[in-house]
């Protein structure tokens, strides 16, 4: 049941379906001006009613709106949702997914601190950690992904954090959580993982044991290409110092993107369901195709984490990436080219399919040599699996690939 | 391409100067023009914009035609088609017609002296009696509001055409992913896009799409000349809405038949309005003109008083107690107390709204939550 009572937004007791949860988690079911909607509050500001409650405030820390860098009422109801998605205490908004980890990791770690993480994460989070966290002396090791005893031999005394994404991108690499989870526990470290690909649909990593999970909601949370979002999820005791951080620094969303965020979510389930048939599919008509010399997709039995993915995720989402046959960089860009449906571009998660070459998108400053560590062909095609019929995008990509 | 395709694609060209993968939200009011004298596509924001327009265009192709025109609300709509008449002339509605329409007919159009008639619409004998020498529009909705009424689309267009009237179907409760009226030969399809086109309960808008450019250019004529447009946010919103129209329908449609099945095993339910049960009298005429789902609305009789029935839609924790429909959101209303109201106690008796009545607006929530607070709203008034 969504919580009747305003002051009771009990997000891990919720037991209703997830769409039921996507439509209602968060939200007062009674709302200001009687509105079936949330309002969206542009408010920089909150007034008080005289000085006496000025004083009131400052001295007792009432649950009131201060000042909007602070909080902003629209952006509490998505964050409310967003926990209660993914059955965690607490959210908290952030302009986007790279400042949501950002934050989270300049709130929690000091000079001195180490952070280990699987090397197939997105590769702005690795400059992240390797150029910017280290100008403080945070140490970063690289592990490959899914490596438990690397990753457990780089553990030191001085190792705050474990982080993966998982999926990966866009290898579609499983991180076996129980096994990630075990080694922070056994080492005293907390564990964190980027969701972005799995979504609280496929994977609700806290439950498991993950003490943040963090995702880039302007992929399939908010799902359709127009905001650009990120959260952190945990305990509220945790997060306490993000918050704090957040506050400080500024790193906030605001409240028109809080309110398309929202809405997005309403759906999500419903996408999600979509997103995760098609990708299926189009991974199936691929990996069949003479073309295709390789699919990498959770779902199917060849990927090397399948056994995971099918223990751990209910669904294996949208994205696909695959390498077409005998094909040169030149070849392998005809046949992004010769595709109709999907647009190019980076970004994912989105109602629309989107297709990209990552060696030409995301990889282009990279050396071969680079590219080559980090699994990146000339001939890799990744798909990002819209929302549209499967039929048209399995036609799509059959015509491009006879060509 | 496949309509969900097409929902998401059709209207939402890549925008050419950025490549945008969402089309920017045009709220400029005039437009600069090339010279003087010499027009652009766009010109001044009433007679059209660019958002609105990509809004205009996938509405054109869901509803399988030619052309479209986004409005302020649905009942700017429905006013907009009436304007085609002069004076002297007349429409004929159904008697199940929504009850905002009933009144515009009758406190606004009547005033400009077009007359107005209602006749049953399933009763296609009493319909075709009705049609008078001065009668030049011919108005239904299918399925009806509140008791889901069903007429058949194409037989009333071929009554229309036979004596040269026009024939506009309001199409809200059914959407252009379950009926597409003008497929079945009418001349407009109007939608008040506040339902579920826009889904989110966030938007108030009407749309009107026809296969016919003349007519088109008669309709857009009225729009530019009194006004009533959508505006750019809400065309935006209601684009963005329309992309998982398709998932929302075919989703809210199949929970409202489990729970239209589950009402009917309730022996405290003493009847149950949904066009998707064999018993409905509509259910084959639905079955013809229905894509796959019979719609997301369902009414139904408790075997109890007005004061029972008020009890039910009070109880409820889930479904929110309000009038309109359409969204993720579920809602529940009693007509007798909410919609219908206004009518006189008889009349609204005789029009078959019993003061048990119960409407359903079946929303996006998981069907075994909506099955259980409907279980327990009954066991409180009972």
């Amino acid at each position: 049941m969504p919580p009747s009572d305003p002051a009771s937004h009990n997000t891990t007791q919720d037991t209703s379906g997830l769409s039921t949860r996507a439509v209602h988690a968060g939200e007062d079911r009674l709302k200001l001006g009687h509105s079936i909607t949330d309002p969206i509050f542009c408010a920089s500001t909150y007034t008080f009613a005289n000085s006496q409650a000025v004083l009131e405030y400052v001295e007792g820390d009432l649950p009131r709106e201060e000042y909007g860098r602070y909080g902003n009422p629209t952006e509490k109801v998505v964050e409310r949702k967003l926990a209660a998605l993914d059955g965690g205490e607490e959210a908290i908004l952030f302009s986007a997914g790279m400042t949501a980890l950002s934050g989270l990791l300049l709130a929690k770690l000091q000079s001195g601190d180490e952070i280990v993480l699987f090397d197939e994460c997105y590769h702005r989070t690795r400059q992240f950690c390797k150029d910017y966290l280290g100008k403080f002396g945070v140490v970063t090791h690289q592990i490959p992904a899914c490596d438990y005893e690397r990753m457990e031999a780089a553990i030191s005394p001085a190792t705050k954090l474990l982080i993966s994404e998982s999926p990966t991108n866009p290898h579609l690499s499983v991180v076996d959580i129980e096994r990630f989870v075990a080694l922070g526990r056994k080492h005293g470290v907390e564990t964190l993982i980027d969701a972005t690909l799995a979504t609280p649909y496929n994977q609700r990593p806290l439950a498991a044991g993950v003490d943040y999970v963090l995702h880039s909601c302007t992929k399939y949370l908010a799902g359709h290409n127009d905001l650009l979002a990120g959260v952190v999820i945990g305990s509220s005791e945790k997060l306490e110092a993000v918050r704090k951080l957040r506050g400080v620094a500024g790193l906030i969303n605001g409240p028109h993107n809080a309110y398309l965020l929202l809405r997005g979510l309403k759906t999500f389930e419903l996408r999600m369901r979509r997103h995760n048939e098609n990708g299926l599919a189009l991974a199936e008509f691929l990996e069949a195709h003479p073309r295709v010399e390789k699919v990498y997709y959770p779902g199917l039995p060849s990927h090397k984490d399948h056994d995971v993915a099918k223990r751990d995720l209910a669904g294996f989402g949208g994205l696909v990436t695959f390498l077409v046959k005998d094909a040169s960089e030149e070849e392998t860009a005809a046949v992004v080219d010769a595709v109709r449906l999907p647009r190019i571009g980076p970004s994912l998660g989105g109602v629309e399919s989107l297709i990209e070459q990552p060696l030409l998108m995301s990889y282009h400053d990279f050396t071969p040599a680079e590219r080559q560590a980090a699994g990146i062909r000339d001939n890799m095609i990744r798909v990002s699996c819209g929302i549209e019929n499967t039929e048209d995008l399995i036609a799509d990509f059959q015509q491009a690939l006879d060509r | 391409m496949e309509f969900r395709t097409r929902a998401i694609h059709v209207g939402n060209r890549r925008d050419a100067e950025t490549g945008a993968v969402v089309r920017p939200i045009h709220l400029a009011a005039t437009y600069v023009q090339p010279g003087a004298g010499d027009w652009g596509r766009f010109d001044y924001a009433r007679s059209g914009n660019p958002t609105r327009k990509d809004l205009e265009t996938t509405l054109a192709s869901l509803d399988s035609g030619t052309d479209a025109l986004a409005f302020s609300s649905g009942m700017a709509a429905i006013h907009c088609v009436t304007m085609l008449l002069s004076s002297g002339q007349s429409v004929l509605a159904g008697t199940d017609i929504y009850g905002g329409t009933y009144r515009l007919l009758h406190k606004i159009v009547d005033r400009a002296g077009i007359g107005v008639t209602l006749a049953p619409a399933h009763d296609l004998d009493a319909l075709e009696a009705a049609i008078t020498p001065q009668t030049r529009l011919l108005w239904i909705e299918s399925p009806g509001n509140p008791l889901l009424s069903i007429t058949d689309i194409a037989a009333c267009a071929e009554i229309a055409h036979r004596h040269g009237l026009l024939l506009g179907v309001d199409a809200t409760f059914a959407t252009p992913v379950l009926t597409r009226p003008l497929e079945l030969g009418a001349d407009i399809v109007m939608h008040s896009a506040t339902k579920y086109l826009g889904g989110h309960s966030d938007v108030l808008g009407g749309a009107l799409v026809v296969a016919d450019r003349a007519l088109y250019d008669r309709l857009y004529f009225i729009q530019n000349a009194t006004g009533a447009v959508m505006g750019p946010l809400e065309s935006f919103l209601c684009s963005r809405g329309i992309k998982t129209l398709e998932l929302r329908v075919r989703e809210q449609s199949r929970s409202a038949r489990q729970l239209a099945q589950f009402l009917l095993a309730d022996d405290r339910v003493a009847r149950v309005m949904y066009p998707g049960l064999p018993d409905h009298p509509g259910h084959e005429i639905a079955a013809r003109q229905m894509d796959g789902g019979f719609g997301a609305m369902l009414s139904f009789e408790i075997a109890g008083d007005f004061a029972a029935a008020k009890k039910v839609v009070e109880s409820t924790r889930l479904f929110q107690l309000a009038v309109s429909l359409g969204a993720v959101e579920s809602l529940i209303e009693q007509p007798a107390s909410m919609s219908h109201a206004s009518y006189d106690p008889q009349d609204r008796r005789a029009h078959g709204v019993a003061d048990g009545l119960i409407r359903l607006s079946v929303g996006l929530e998981a069907v075994e939550d909506l099955r259980a607070d409907l279980l327990q709203a009954m066991d409180s008034a009972f």
